[in-house]
């Protein structure tokens, strides 16, 4: 993973330093709240519902170890010993002091860490799929033109002050996990007929008021040109995204206002010139010396299969499950990529305790893992795991609580905080999160769901995912009440769609009731091979209206 | 005509986050302990005075809220507002309703880095 | 307003005249575009040194054919939040070669000062109570830049290929 020089050291160091000068002036009025209120944002630093809230940069969502015991350390001095990783595959602790705010950007510095611009209307985090370098589909890792697009986003001084955030994706295989289509720019790797590499680049996508799935505005782009290309894109947002209404303001707005031939043709202008000047052209020599930072580790020379592995999934049923559901297939003969379920049954998605961090750097340590990954299903990921050590590991997870054998599952949803936390939210999420993991709580039943992505947000910011979730849940507030909206086929994958709206709204003790009409409609209807997205897909909303609102229509009489 | 509704007022203060209740001219972290106005002008007027804290850089945010009187005493009406005063749902054992108010940072031992 | 320029307090060579009142005898001037535009033959006929302001909507390739005769442009921050004059600075100096002053004016904050230089600003109309440290210690916050950008200064990209 890219490891910091003295240059990025010192960058981080004296943006801690400059956030303490703002506290101090914002502490002694020299800064009204109006004015603070944006630089604090771009440290991260929210105020909620409670306390402040503080978002911590992990870039692409990889983690070392020691950066995952750090995390812990600062949950346990300055926090309440635990921390929540958000759909934007970043860390956000829910109880910081302002006061305390410049120390812990230093302890972040220590190893490598920041809050930089991960709010604000700004160029925000970049993020990557989850399991690059070690997918047996990718066409290359997509990191090392994340970190690049992070240096070059970073205190950029043309695009600080953007009409409203800016969030970059990149995925490198056919199948999307990095829901890149869902993003302002959503960068796809790929190969041209004439077998080079490089970008073919989406712009306009997002959730919230107005959802929209990006266009392509980049057919290809070559790899030496992708910074004056996006440098571009970002200018001509910069000039003409709408600045009077803040919720017309993304680029999708001005995009899908445009046409994807006009704002190319902006673009182009732009692009034109940047290209002209030269000082963006991206040198292969500066890409390779990136990439050596995210080489693989060596592979051993391994078998297909492992005897200790077999045997486990024989002897252990919980071991079997996890096999079942939380491993994906690696490049490397005889290894496994792992994901490690923060959804446990009942337990607030995406949390993880001081605890559990440490235990998972441990696991790194004696199993000579160097990272480990964040995903924005909130989920977290070894990327390289031999097979014969699976069981151990998996052993270990357990202890930790960190054992859930739910990958895909119905079970593993998507949940942003909500109103038990956010300040901007309607409704509560996590608790009806929790009572849809109870009441699909049977394994087996779980597996005979198959893959059913249920993403929760508490109100219309989306930062719950919501549009794009097979299932899509939105809290809103009905004069005063908690109430949740059902929509139906979104994805976040390459076949990117937002999710319809079924219709009226449940309160919160309908709505679990209702979640699972949806599914058994699935299951009645549903042909062989079919997920439950697939069946929306074939059959359209009605039989899944029909089939939720039928006992609300009884209940009326 | 219907009486008003009875409210409250709360913000956050500046250096912390802890979310105050205005009571008698200044702030106190118990919501039970807060002022509660029926009188709209009372509310407007103690609004006023509370913005004399913004100014000071002492809290950030202050705005009214809406109350009922209910069997077991005072009460917000909005989810929002219990949620505020209680805090998390998910986590009784942190926030307001665990008696956690902000605190110092603890005494943790510095990782090995 | 104060005006800083060169890291220093200087005069301010132009009285900004309201659209509508009449130019004093001599000195410089500065008006809005819509003035310019309307009475340019006038101002310029003068030969005094002018000054135009721009709107932060105000694409400034509106002035691109009379760059030579402009003296400075001042771009406006109706609130400091609007960040579209650090894309007409940056459009101003690299696309058009302007050289004369780029002034930054209206509601802007001590924090944004740094990259106003980065994308061509060179002179900056301050608050009555700003005092100079403050804008060594701006200019001083960053040692580093990761970005190219109008200033030429080298980035961190350069500075590593040459070790």
């Amino acid at each position: 993973m890219y490891r910091y020089d003295e240059f990025d050291a010192k960058m981080v160091r004296e943006r801690a330093e400059q956030f303490r000068y703002q506290v101090e002036r914002r502490i002694k009025g020299e800064l009204t709240e109006d004015e603070f209120k944006p630089l604090r944002l771009k440290n991260g630093l929210y105020l909620q519902l409670h306390s402040y809230m503080l978002r911590i940069a992990v870039p692409y969502g990889t983690l070392a170890a020691r950066q995952m015991r750090q995390l812990a350390f600062i949950a346990r001095k300055y926090d309440r010993g635990y921390g929540h990783f958000t759909t934007r595959t970043n860390m956000q602790f829910h109880w910081p002091r302002l006061k305390d705010v410049p120390d812990i950007l230093h302890h972040l510095a220590d190893v490598e860490m920041h809050c930089i611009q991960t709010s604000g209307n700004c160029v925000r985090n970049v993020t990557a799929d989850h399991f690059a370098g070690a997918a047996a589909d990718e066409l290359e890792d997509p990191r090392p033109i994340s970190e690049i697009f992070r240096q070059w986003s970073s205190f950029h001084p043309e695009f600080n002050y953007l009409p409203r955030k800016f969030k970059i994706a990149v995925s490198a295989t056919k199948e999307d996990r990095a829901a890149v289509k869902w993003h302002d720019i959503g960068i796809e790797i790929i190969k041209n007929d004439a077998g080079e590499t490089g970008y073919r680049v989406f712009v306009g996508g997002g959730m919230g008021r107005t959802p929209y799935v990006a266009l392509e505005i980049g057919h290809f782009v070559s790899k030496t040109d992708i910074l004056a290309y996006i440098e571009a894109i970002l200018r001509v947002y910069n000039e003409y995204g709408r600045r009077d209404n803040i919720h017309k303001a993304r680029v999708k707005i001005l995009v899908h206002q445009l046409g994807a031939d006009e704002f190319r043709r902006q673009v182009e202008v732009e692009f034109a010139e940047i290209k002209k000047k030269g000082t963006l052209q991206l040198p292969p020599e500066e890409l390779k010396r990136i990439e050596a930072y995210f080489a693989p580790p060596a592979f051993e020379d391994l078998p297909d299969t492992s005897p200790e592995f077999d045997a486990a999934v024989k002897a252990d049923k919980d071991f079997a499950n996890w096999a079942k559901t939380n491993l994906t297939p690696h490049r490397a003969r005889g290894y496994a990529i792992a994901t490690i379920s923060l959804k446990n049954i009942g337990m607030t998605t995406g949390d993880i305790s001081a605890d559990q961090m440490d235990g998972v750097a441990q696991i790194m340590d004696d199993f000579g893992f160097a990272e480990v990954r964040v995903s924005h299903e909130q989920n977290l990921v070894f990327p390289h795991v031999r097979r014969r050590d699976l069981p151990a590991v998996f052993a270990r997870l357990k202890a930790l609580d960190l054992g859930t054998a739910n990958a895909g599952l119905i079970t593993d949803i998507i949940c942003c905080p909500g109103l038990d936390y956010c300040d901007l939210a309607n409704a509560r999420s996590i608790p009806i999160s929790m009572a849809i993991q109870k009441r699909f709580a049977d394994l087996e039943r779980q597996h005979d769901l198959g893959e059913i992505k249920i993403k929760m947000s508490g109100c219309i910011n989306a930062c719950g995912h919501h549009h794009a979730g097979h299932i899509g849940i939105l809290g809103v507030d009905k004069k005063g009440v908690e109430f949740y909206q059902i929509q139906l086929g979104g994805s976040g994958a390459e076949d990117a769609s937002v999710g319809e709206i079924m219709g009226p709204g449940f309160g919160k003790d309908e709505i679990v009731d209702a979640i699972e009409r949806v599914v058994e409609t699935y299951v009645k209807l549903r042909e062989p091979g079919e997920r439950l997205l697939d069946t929306y897909r074939r059959v359209g909303m009605t039989p899944f209206k029909n089939m939720v609102y039928r006992e609300q229509m009884h209940a009326a009489y | 005509m219907a009486a008003p509704v009875p409210q409250m007022l709360t913000a956050n203060r500046l250096i912390d986050g802890e979310v105050l209740y205005w009571r008698d001219g200044n702030w106190v972290s118990d919501f039970a302990r807060g002022d509660v106005y029926d009188d709209p002008k009372a509310a407007d007027a103690a609004l006023e005075a509370a913005k004399a804290f913004m100014r000071d850089n002492i809290v950030v945010a202050a705005y009214l809220f809406d109350v009922r009187r209910a069997a077991g005493g005072i009460e917000p009406v909005k989810e929002r507002e219990i949620i505020r005063a209680a805090g998390p749902s998910n986590r009784t054992d942190t926030g307001k309703q665990a008696g956690m108010g902000p605190q110092e940072p603890r005494d943790v031992p510095p990782i090995q880095l | 307003m104060p005006l800083i320029k060169d890291g220093k307090f200087v005069q301010d060579r132009f009285l900004f005249i309201p659209d509508g009142q009449a130019f004093p005898d001599d000195g410089g001037v500065m008006v809005t575009f819509d003035r310019f535009q309307s009475e340019c033959a006038t101002l310029l006929a003068h030969h005094r040194p002018v000054a135009v302001r721009l709107a932060s909507s105000q694409n400034p390739e509106v002035l691109k054919d009379e760059l030579a005769n402009i003296d400075a442009i001042a771009l406006e921050f109706p609130i400091f939040r609007d960040g579209r004059a650090f894309s007409w600075a940056r459009m101003l100096r690299e696309r058009y070669a302007y050289k004369g002053e780029i002034r930054a004016v209206g509601h802007f904050l001590y924090d944004q000062l740094a990259f106003m230089m980065r994308v061509g600003f060179d002179a900056f109309d301050v608050r009555q109570d700003f005092r100079i440290e403050e804008f060594d210690r701006a200019m001083r916050e960053m040692t580093y830049v990761y970005q190219p950008s109008t200033d030429g200064r080298k980035t961190v990209m350069q500075i590593r290929r040459e070790e």
